[in-house]
């Protein structure tokens, strides 16, 4: 290892002023993180589907009550804005909508987009039934 | 030697630069997959998205019985299996990112990287299993 030279760091988050592809940058990361660890429920739903009838109203149990109706919901928000966000980063991938105007646009896109989405999809769900 | 010692370059070290040790690898020193992966598994979700979504669907209400009946028949079991193996590698690729931009310790880096190859692995391979057997039928 050569010895450790100091050079000038970029500043960190903090001096500078807040945009909204910023913001939206760390809600990507944020909405990552979360579903990373919502595999667990998805696993544990799987898992008790296969292993049978007690098992599974366990699960049901739990996405039935109102923390975890909550926690699914707030799932199901995060699926939607990571995958929103994640085309919005495939745009960009692909060298489009570069230009100040389109990537609010995209990232304006992203953010209603998900939470519109989530709304859908849990009307949908209550009415054919998911409710009960 | 011709090298400046106030360059950081001990006598009898390596003649290639910082910048040429450094560069193509990244900070993972593993170069560009990691990121088309990444892509890949990322288009793959997307493309996947609505039929997971259905199948979901398909599922509340149901009890036990009713559940595994569905998630036993073929093209729902793939479909599955297809965004599960997605999934993992996606959250593996994405948690070791966080991990490599946040924890500069080396060692809890590397302890940190090797969880997160196991609980990726884990959820993968138990929700494959899950699957597997509501297909087998036993």
């Amino acid at each position: 290892m050569t010895a450790r030279i100091e050079r000038p760091l970029s500043p960190h988050m903090q001096v500078y002023r807040w945009t909204l592809t910023m913001a939206l940058s760390i809600v990507h990361r944020a909405t990552g993180i979360a579903l990373y660890a919502g595999t667990l429920l998805l696993a544990w739903w799987l898992i008790a589907a296969a292993s049978g009838p007690t098992a599974y109203s366990h699960v049901q149990a739990f996405t039935g009550s109102i923390i975890g109706r909550l926690i699914v919901f707030g799932y199901t928000w995060a699926l939607m804005h990571h995958m929103l966000s994640g085309i919005r980063h495939f745009v960009w991938d692909l060298g489009y909508g570069f230009k100040a105007n389109e990537r609010e646009a995209l990232t304006w896109g992203a953010l209603i987009g998900g939470i519109v989405l989530t709304v859908l999809v849990w009307i949908i769900a209550y009415a054919i039934g998911g409710g009960r | 030697m011709s090298f400046d010692e106030s360059h950081g370059a001990p006598k009898g070290s390596s003649m290639r630069t910082p910048l040429g040790r450094v560069r193509n690898l990244g900070a993972a020193h593993s170069g560009t997959s990691d990121f088309w992966r990444q892509r890949i598994t990322g288009v793959a979700m997307t493309l996947l998205m609505i039929p997971v979504i259905v199948i979901v669907m398909m599922l509340l209400g149901r009890n036990q019985a009713g559940a595994a009946q569905i998630l036993g028949s073929l093209p729902i079991a793939v479909i599955l299996l297809l965004f599960i193996f997605a999934s993992a590698w996606h959250m593996k690729i994405g948690m070791q990112v966080v991990i490599e931009d946040y924890i500069h310790n080396e060692k809890l880096k590397l302890i940190s990287i090797m969880l997160n190859n196991f609980f990726s692995i884990a959820v993968a391979l138990a929700s494959t299993y899950a699957i597997l057997k509501l297909s087998s039928g036993v």
